[in-house]
Order: structure tokens, then C-alpha cells, then sequence
């Protein structure tokens, strides 16, 4: 199958979600983070913090919802069964404090054969309820087998 | 807390997941891709064995660079990593790396993530700011 480009330049609605104290600590607890500024409000209050705070890797949280219903899309029309995750880049501002709502908006950057894979980059884009950008990521994902 | 020179090796550090990591990664974030955490499923698809999350590999990255910084949140501006094989969970992950970069503040770091010979995580690239 010929690679399919037609979703290049396209931007999806943009996904919301409103990051939950508890969802913090068991992040936190999985990846054994042990900073108490991921656990206790008062540790994170003294540390500079509105509140409880996210690891920077929380971003797989808020953001992968965003990116979901994208590699359905048909004019993505992804072959999940031969995808894998290629690589992965994540920048951070604002930290993510409990109880933001956070934004995040997907732009597929590009689509390109090369060495009889295709390669699918999207961009996201995630800011808090004050308009600050938290998270800005770039996912790219490897498909085998394509005609070029 | 004062930064590495170029060329120095960071602490790094060893971590042996557990046979139900995946499922407890899988509720964290949210991705259930059975071949995370059905061992028939994966391998029906050709895997000898249920794998870990890329993604939460990463997050051991993210760790061993901010851990550097005193383990501040706000310290890691940037991570860029590239997935290169598959892990399995019961087998000890080490991840190792050095200073690429350093101005005293702003260090970059370039890290590994593997278990023994297999380079699960290669090229990855920290920017990490000393408070």
C-alpha cells in the first residue's frame, strides 16, 4: 500500500483534561519518584508549588488522550498492527500543578517513506487554564512495510 | 548542588520491574495495549513474552536526569529520546549517561536505557537547568 500523506498539515480538536491530585500520586508511586512535592501539598507549597505537582513525564497522562482518536483518524489510516513507537521528544514550561485543566491540541507535522517504513510525526501542544504552555511534544511513530 | 563537566558519567541508576509493572504502569497512564499485559496476546503477535511501556522506559530516563538536579521537577526542560528495542519486565534496566554539555546551569545529557546488551533507549538527549 502507497504511503497515504493526506493528513499532513491537519490540527484536531483540541482534548481537555483536569489533572487530579490522586492521578499525581500514583504517577509518581509507579515510577518510584519519591520528592514529597509530588505527594503532599504542604511539601510543594514550600517548595514553590501552587500545590501538588506532576512529574514532567505526567505529560503521557494529559496528552496521550489528545493523540488517540488521531491514529484512528482514516486519513491518518495508520497499520497499527505493524506500528511502532520510533521515538519521542517532550519540552516543558509551566509545571503541571493538581487541579489544571490542561489543553492539548495535535498537528500531524509529517508523513514520509524512508527505507521501506513510513514515518508519522505529530506535534502536541498542551497549555494550562491560564493559557501557558505546559508541554509542547513530538511523537513519532514507525510503520514496516510500505511501498514507496 | 553544583553541575557536571562535560564528559562526566551522571549517577545513572538500576531498577528490576516487576512481573505486574506493566498492568500498574497501564493504570497510570492509561494505555492498556495488551501487549503490555496479556502474555497470550503477545504472544500471538510474535513476542515471547508480555513488554514494557517505551513510554515508561523513558520515564526511568527522565528520572536518572532529573535526579541529577536534586530531583526538582522544574529542573528537566527537555527530553528527546529514541526507542530502539523491546524490554521485558523481570530483568534489571540500567540507565547510564554523561554530560554533553555544560555551562555550569544548562548541562545536556546523553543517556541509555538498556538491559544487558539490548539498547532498549539510545540516543536520548536531556537539557537539564541546575536550580
Amino acid at each position: 500500500m502507497a504511503l497515504k500523506t493526506d493528513a499532513v498539515g491537519k490540527s484536531w480538536p483540541a482534548y481537555e483534561y483536569e489533572v487530579g491530585r490522586e492521578k499525581i500520586r500514583e504517577y509518581a508511586q509507579v515510577m518510584e519518584i519519591e520528592n514529597p512535592v509530588h505527594f503532599d501539598a504542604e511539601a510543594a507549597k514550600a517548595a514553590g508549588y501552587r500545590g501538588i505537582v506532576a512529574p514532567p513525564m505526567f505529560v503521557v497522562v494529559y496528552a496521550a488522550g489528545a493523540m488517540g482518536p488521531v491514529l484512528f483518524d482514516p486519513d491518518v489510516a495508520m497499520n497499527f498492527a505493524a506500528m511502532v513507537h520510533g521515538g519521542q521528544e517532550f519540552e516543558w514550561g509551566e509545571p503541571v500543578i493538581s487541579g489544571d485543566l490542561i489543553t492539548t491540541t495535535t498537528t500531524c507535522k509529517d508523513i514520509y517513506p524512508k527505507d521501506g517504513k513510513g514515518f508519522y510525526v505529530f506535534e502536541t501542544e498542551s497549555k494550562n487554564q491560564n493559557g501557558d504552555l505546559v508541554c509542547k511534544a513530538t511523537w513519532t511513530n514507525i510503520v514496516r512495510g510500505i511501498e514507496e | 548542588m553544583s553541575a557536571k563537566e562535560k564528559g562526566e558519567k551522571i549517577a545513572g541508576l538500576k531498577v528490576t520491574p516487576d512481573k505486574f509493572l506493566p498492568h500498574r504502569y497501564a493504570g497510570a497512564s492509561g494505555d492498556f495495549n495488551p501487549i503490555h499485559i496479556d502474555k497470550e496476546f503477545a504472544q500471538m503477535v510474535g513476542l515471547p513474552n508480555t513488554i514494557l511501556h517505551g513510554l515508561y522506559v523513558m520515564g526511568l530516563v527522565a528520572k536518572a536526569a532529573a535526579q541529577e538536579a536534586g530531583g526538582d521537577p522544574r529542573a528537566l526542560k527537555r527530553l528527546s529520546v529514541q526507542f530502539r528495542g523491546m524490554s521485558a519486565p523481570e530483568t534489571e534496566i540500567e540507565v547510564s549517561g554523561e554530560v554533553i554539555e555544560s555551562d555550569g546551569s544548562d548541562v545536556t545529557f546523553d543517556l541509555i536505557a538498556a538491559q544487558g546488551e539490548n539498547q532498549v533507549i539510545r540516543n536520548a538527549t536531556a537539557d537539564i537547568s541546575y536550580p
